[in-house]
């Protein structure tokens, strides 16, 4: 818990790297939402989007010392969970309409 | 001290990436919606949970480790329960089953 006055130069160039690394797996997990087959692969993928876009956001929000971004990361985290929550709703729901 | 410190933020993180880069692999390459539920979860909330040790240790004052931490309990909170949900959901209408 040291400030970050004395954060090497080095350290925020490897978190950069660390939160491109993160976002191209989350590009990568996305082909998910393409391929199916159900739409609970789909949620899925969306939901790594989430988990991923938040750890890239603490990553790139330390590399580039804006504290602010923890706030939104923990909003994000927040509301990352009610877009599943949505799509179970929702799912169940038109399954109790079809049937 | 500083050095040691940001030795472990390396690792922590590069174990971090290492379990995204697991789960997303899991995610593109398991044969079924229930193993991949599977890898998605444990290993995208281990990926974040490393990420967020890593940081802890660059962290500047009390305030910001604890929202760090509460980052992710919430992760884990919402991760556990909305895995039950989608698997809920999965089951009687996933492929085959």
């Amino acid at each position: 818990m040291l400030g970050s006055s004395l954060k090497h130069p080095a350290m925020a160039d490897f978190l950069f790297a660390a939160a491109g690394l993160v976002l191209a797996m989350v590009a990568a997990g996305l082909a998910r939402i393409l391929w199916g087959p159900g739409d609970a692969d789909r949620i899925m993928a969306a939901q790594l989007l989430g988990t991923g876009g938040i750890a890239a956001l603490l990553l790139l929000g330390e590399a580039t010392n804006v504290p602010a971004a923890l706030d939104v990361a923990l909003t994000l985290v927040l509301l990352a969970a009610f877009i599943s929550v949505a799509f179970v709703k929702g799912a169940t729901r038109s399954e109790a309409d079809g049937a | 001290m500083s050095a040691a410190l940001n030795g472990l933020t390396i690792l922590a993180v590069c174990a971090g990436a290492f379990f995204f880069l697991a789960g997303t692999v899991g995610l593109l390459r398991f044969p079924d919606t229930l193993s991949r539920l599977h890898a998605l979860t444990k290993a995208d909330n281990l990926g974040l949970g490393f990420v967020v040790l890593g940081l802890l240790f660059q962290a500047e004052g009390l305030l910001a480790a604890l929202k760090l931490i509460s980052v992710w309990l919430l992760a884990l909170l919402a991760g556990a329960t909305v895995t039950q949900l989608i698997a809920h959901t999965a089951r009687p209408s996933g492929p085959q089953a």
